[in-house]
């Protein structure tokens, strides 16, 4: 079995990630991890970049969301046809 | 509010929470839905019915996925429906040649074998605020825009949506290995300009 180089790594972090890797590259996967601290430092900046892409999603709108006061309408009607 | 207490707040009647929702999803809603159909005016009415969907769901949402998760579903049913009959603005063939070309990390990081040349920062030190902060949202958001459209396509349904691969993957009509690759490119030149940023 070959190892990994970190640039070889570094093009796996997303199949690791998901769960993807065949289960011989996922042994040398975290083999290299164990023995590098440039590319446990990479998955680490990877999982951070992750976090950061989420509050990315999770953001309220600033201003004025278009469309608000037709959907209170929906939400006062659907309100008032709950038994 | 947390999803328990939004769920419980919405089945009340509690209107301010449902604002509080909309306020927060309805951009991304848009955006994503703004892929599926031909007008601006079209995607809003997705929008508007995947609302409907919401409410007229609530009551049996059994909180087996997150509430952002369950409400993205309902969206992406809707836009593919009406997308269907619009037919889609963007059509999502095979992969292009940018698509899956190119490095993760800058090829001058590494010395002729492979290995790094200089270890990666850590970023452990970066405080969570930071991460959070306006700044770096503002950061992300740009470097998403400037992605190629199939890449940025599926990091926003994967990363800030939060729909799994094999989502994601019958949703665009792509293989899963060709997600993965849209995906490891996208994140990886987000990473490259958050470190630009963050050390």
């Amino acid at each position: 079995m070959t190892y990994l180089t970190c640039r070889e790594f570094v093009e796996l972090v997303t199949d690791y990630l998901d769960g993807a890797l065949p289960p011989a590259d996922r042994e040398r996967f975290d083999e290299h991890l164990d023995m590098c601290k440039g590319c446990r430092e990479h998955l680490d900046q990877m999982q951070t970049t992750l976090r950061a892409l989420r509050a990315a999603g999770d953001e309220p709108a600033r201003g004025e969301v278009e469309g608000l006061d037709r959907l209170l309408d929906t939400f006062r009607d659907w309100k008032r046809s709950r038994p | 509010m947390d999803d328990q207490a939004t769920i419980a707040a919405l089945r009340a009647g509690d209107e301010a929470a449902f604002a509080d929702l909309v306020r927060r999803y309805q951009p991304l809603m848009l955006r994503v839905a703004r892929q599926y159909v031909k007008t601006p005016a079209a995607a809003e009415e997705v929008v508007q019915e995947t609302w409907l969907g919401v409410l007229n769901g609530i009551d049996r949402f059994e909180g087996r996925s997150s509430l952002k998760t369950w409400i993205f579903r309902i969206l992406m049913n809707q836009a593919k429906t009406r997308g269907v009959r619009d037919q889609r603005s963007t059509p999502f063939a095979s992969l292009g040649a940018e698509d899956g070309d190119g490095p993760a990390v800058d090829p001058s990081r590494f010395d002729d074998e492979g290995w790094w040349n200089a270890y990666p920062r850590a970023w452990s030190a970066v405080p969570a605020e930071r991460l959070e902060s306006k700044e770096t949202i503002a950061t992300v958001r740009d470097a998403i825009a400037e992605l190629p459209p199939r890449q940025r396509e599926v990091i926003v349904l994967r990363d800030l949506v939060g729909l799994d691969g094999p989502e994601v993957s019958e949703a665009l009509e792509i293989s899963e290995g060709n997600q993965r690759v849209l995906l490891h490119r996208a994140r990886a030149k987000v990473r490259a300009v958050l470190e630009g940023e963050l050390t």
